[in-house]
């Protein structure tokens, strides 16, 4: 008995070579990931000399090299200390204020409002607002706040609400679903028992969703850190260390920002050091989500 | 006989009622929350009447017609308020950044949207079981890169380094239009190629949601009339996915369109139109970012980068509003407790908003 | 455990009377060098096994399909019906971590065999699902064309081959004006017989049928069944069914199986009136089930 070849050498053909191609296309996609790590890791570990993460930026001026000149004074531009404890406590201001609020919505939404018309509406603009580009939120901020001169200028805490209010709609939809998740028996266990509902929410829903909540909320403060827009306008320029919110502030998203406009090699390779901080934190926070989520009764 | 009477328990109330201060959390509870959450209606409005508001200033003088048809951003016209106040000099208007916040997306969906649905194609139904979990945490992962890096990255790395290739492409295909000229590296194509790559994983993501939810049994249908895997995925995945992945390219789009920092040095941050999409030129986006600090002694400036804010916000609340009813979010619709919700959507947050 | 008759009845089937039109159906290709058995085709299966991981699902049965007949394969639930039928035409291994060995002979080709292409079994052997799953972003006719089109059957050729598939499942009074019209707009059972000519439109040569009746109303059952009876004229059918009347009422003979093995294979009357196991009796009277 011979072989069955029923399938014509075309249709084989073409069935391997759009395999291949959605092969490679995945390959593609996974090369500008490598290419960034890549120089996230080279220039920024190069960039990290001593005194980076214990000096802050400074004012020097630093001059490019003119061939045929003579070489420029060495100048010293200071490292990245106030961007991180800026980063660190705008971030956490923001966390503060978005984070209960955006479980509180969610809670809402899950245990109270369900299927209702406002309970719909309120779930569609949520979306609608994760889609709002993040400058918004900044000119928001600056407008009701900064011009108004409220509790000064730019400052570190107006920032933070100008980030607050970009995690916000991604807290609300990553608690939502965790939410979602909690089997309604539960619930009706102790609805049955006599318990009234918000002992029910507070006694068997958050502690169940828990770990969820906390692995939503991680990646959301994850997304916060990396924004550079809503705080270009509300925080301030500052280089010097201050804990205070109060004052405007430094972050190591603008810090970035405003090292890479000055487009001389010892702003840029500070502006890479700072970047790989930056992406470090970031990544820490997802690896600590994953894990917690990995524990999960729910996930 | 003896009537049953409720159960009485001490103080002459039966256990069947809640005193009205039992009741008490519950009710501030339900509207107390409620209230928050029509919050969120209240800021999204917010949003919408403090932009407004600010560029009124702006559309009234300068006239919304003109302030986005007209090509010249002529930014000294403004510090002479009284020319554009009065509308009879005035010549200034934000073409140039329309179309550089255009012509960037729209070169990042053609280039992105393949390569993420590809990617979802590969991923769901060709992959090997055991790569798929970490080949998706990967592609996933360019989410978590912050826009601020894509545009050191772009700036540093890819302008230069491209700078050969886009020369080539320009001078090979120059007689398509818009096309070729001297490439000094930060382009409309490059920033649209950055641009691509942020929104892959929110597009593939998304589609692979999509393609997940194709009822097995149009595959194995499919199959079992004697089709090729490729022939398969042809008949029964993507006639079934188009719109959900159409919804998820749309909510790329509003990313791109709103995307700032990556965009605002990769794009070149000229404000002059450029003739080819290899030329330098300015987003609607990066404009505020970089020109806002000198913006701020002169209102009817600002005022005109509020209107650039404005016309993001609407462009970026259309497509998102449309989009929205193409992505059926999992974990919608479902009822509480229902547990098929698709598990890890936590971790695969695809969404987040252009910065 | 098969019966010696079932067995001399296979030795005979290939020269019995050839269905009209049966020559005259494969209007691809002959593939080259193989002549694809004139007639009735029969599947035969020997020490098939089946895995579902390591979960040994098919225990080395013997199982022969005789051509142009209705073997219907009954047992409780779990017993392996749809696994066999699903090894059939190499379905199964698309399960992730399911394999199965063993061979299957459609009339002398073993489709286990080393370089056999599973597409061209695919198209061979056609199969009809448990619950009817008509494309649903296709119209009626795209259907029923949807394999033709697979090997690019040209539109004029198509649309006669479409309409005789629709004709031959008795579906073409019910929408020959609607042709257009989306395939999961029709009733359970019209979907049914949709998917059922969509499967003959491609002119295999056995035609399985997984439980193609249960997610249907007794009226479109006896519809199908009507249409089963017409079908083994030009095909052999095998079905799976839980449903013991259904096999008596359809079926030239039956089998029944338990936890993975072939118990008894007899024609339909014998199994049911004179069953030769004691576990057949015990399930045909519905002691157990």
């Amino acid at each position: 008995m011979s072989a069955l070849q029923l399938v014509s050498a075309r249709r084989r053909r073409t069935d391997q070579v759009m395999r291949g191609v959605l092969g490679v296309a995945t390959l593609i996609a996974l090369v500008p990931l490598a290419l960034i790590l890549f120089y996230l890791l080279s220039k920024g570990i190069g960039a990290i000399k001593s005194g980076f993460f214990s000096s802050d930026p400074n004012l020097s001026q630093c001059f490019p090299h003119v061939p045929g000149a003579p070489p420029p004074p060495p100048c010293n531009i200071g490292g990245i200390r106030s961007a991180i404890l800026g980063t660190v406590e705008i971030v956490g201001l923001a966390t503060v204020i978005a984070v209960p609020l955006g479980i509180i919505v969610a809670l809402w939404l899950t245990e109270y409002g369900k299927e209702s018309p406002l309970a719909n509406i309120v779930r569609y603009f949520v979306d609608v607002m994760t889609g709002v580009p993040s400058i918004v939120f900044g000119l928001f901020v600056y407008t009701l706040l900064v011009v108004s001169h409220v509790g000064g200028d730019a400052v570190g805490w107006k920032g933070a609400l100008a980030v607050a209010l970009l995690m916000l709609p991604i807290v609300i939809r990553s608690a939502e679903v965790v939410l979602l998740l909690v089997p309604s028996s539960l619930r009706e266990a102790a609805l049955a028992l006599g318990s009234p509902r918000w002992r029910v929410v507070t006694r068997v829903v958050l502690p169940t969703a828990g770990p969820g909540l906390i692995t939503g909320s991680l990646l959301a403060i994850a997304r916060g850190a990396g924004e550079t827009a809503p705080l270009l306008f509300t925080i301030g320029a500052a280089h010097v260390l201050t804990g205070n919110l109060g004052q405007p502030m430094n972050s190591l998203p603008t810090q970035i920002f405003s090292d890479l406009g000055q487009n001389t090699s010892a702003f840029v390779d500070r502006a890479w050091g700072a970047a790989l901080t930056l992406v470090a934190m970031i990544l820490l926070l997802n690896l600590i989500a994953r894990a917690i989520s990995r524990r999960s009764r729910l996930a | 006989m003896e009537a049953h009477a409720t159960t009485v328990v001490s103080g002459g109330r039966s256990v069947l009622d809640r005193s009205p201060l039992g009741r008490l959390p519950d009710q501030v509870l339900k509207f107390g929350l409620a209230g928050v959450a029509a919050g969120v209606l209240v800021l999204l409005a917010g949003f919408l009447a403090v932009l407004i508001s600010e560029s009124s200033s702006a559309f009234g003088n300068i006239g919304v017609f003109h302030f986005l048809f007209r090509n010249n951003w002529d930014t000294s016209q403004l510090q002479q308020g009284a020319a554009c106040a009065t509308g009879s000099h005035c010549t200034f208007g934000a073409w140039p950044m329309v179309v550089g916040t255009l012509a960037t997306s729209a070169i990042a969906l053609i280039i992105g949207v393949p390569i993420a649905v590809a990617t979802a194609l590969f991923l769901t139904e060709l992959c090997p079981r055991r790569a798929r979990g970490p080949l998706s945490i990967v592609v996933d992962l360019l989410a978590a890169v912050p826009s601020v890096v894509y545009g050191l990255w772009g700036f540093i790395v890819l302008a230069p380094k491209l700078r050969g290739v886009q020369q080539w492409l320009a001078n090979t295909f120059s007689f398509l239009p818009f096309w070729g000229g001297q490439v000094a590296g930060p382009s409309y194509f490059l920033a649209g190629l950055v641009l691509a790559i942020m929104i892959l994983p929110i597009v593939s993501a998304i589609s692979r949601e999509v393609i997940a939810t194709v009822p097995p049994e149009n595959k194995e249908a499919a199959l079992a009339l004697g089709a090729t895997r490729w022939e398969m995925i042809r008949m029964a995945v993507i006639p079934y996915a188009r719109p959900g992945i159409t919804g998820g390219a749309m909510l790329g789009l509003g990313r791109a369109v709103g995307e700032t920092i990556a965009v605002a040095y990769v794009i070149g941050g000229s404000t002059t139109l450029g003739h080819s999409i290899f030329q330098q030129g300015q987003s609607l986006a990066g404009v505020i970012a970089l020109q806002f600090g000198e913006a701020q002694s002169t209102p009817l400036y600002k005022s005109t980068l509020f209107a650039a804010g404005l016309i993001l916000f609407v462009i970026t609340l259309l497509v998102n509003l449309v989009a929205r009813r193409y992505v059926v979010r999992a974990g919608r619709g479902k009822r509480v407790g229902g547990g098929d919700a698709a598990p890890g959507i936590a971790e695969a947050e695809p969404e987040p908003s252009p910065a | 455990m098969i019966p010696p008759d079932t067995e001399s009845k296979e030795q005979t089937v290939s020269t019995a009377d050839q269905p009209a039109g049966q020559q005259a159906s494969v209007s691809q290709p002959t593939p080259a060098g193989d002549e694809r058995a004139q007639g009735g085709h029969s599947i035969i299966c020997k020490d098939l096994n089946a895995y579902y991981g390591q979960f040994h699902s098919i225990k080395g049965i013997d199982f022969v399909c005789p051509a142009n007949e209705v073997t219907a394969l009954i047992g409780p639930s779990g017993s392996g019906k749809s696994t066999v039928v699903r090894c059939i035409n190499r379905m199964h291994e698309e399960i992730p971590g399911a394999r199965a060995e063993g061979s299957v002979k459609l009339d002398d080709l073993d489709v286990y065999g080393a370089g056999v292409d599973v597409t061209s079994v695919r198209r061979l052997i056609g199969m009809v699902f448990q619950k009817p799953n008509p494309f649903p972003t296709m119209s009626i006719f795209d259907n029923v064309a949807a394999g033709l089109r697979l090997t690019g059957t040209r539109s004029d050729n198509l649309r006669e081959r479409v309409h005789r598939a629709l004709r031959a499942v008795g579906l073409w009074g019910e929408v020959k004006n609607r042709l257009n019209a989306p395939g999961i707009g029709l009733s359970g059972g019209q979907q049914q017989r949709l998917c059922i000519a969509r499967t003959v439109a491609v002119e295999p040569e056995v035609i399985l049928m997984d439980e193609p009746c249960s997610a249907l109303d007794p009226v479109a059952t006896l519809k199908i069944e009507e249409l089963i009876d017409e079908l083994k004229e030009r095909y052999t059918i095998v079905i799976v069914t839980h449903n013991m009347q259904q096999a008596a009422r359809v079926a030239n003979s039956t089998a029944f199986m338990l936890d993975g093995e072939l118990i008894e294979h007899a024609p339909t009357n014998d199994i049911f009136t004179n069953p030769k196991d004691e576990r057949t009796e015990r399930y045909v009277t519905g002691k157990f089930g």
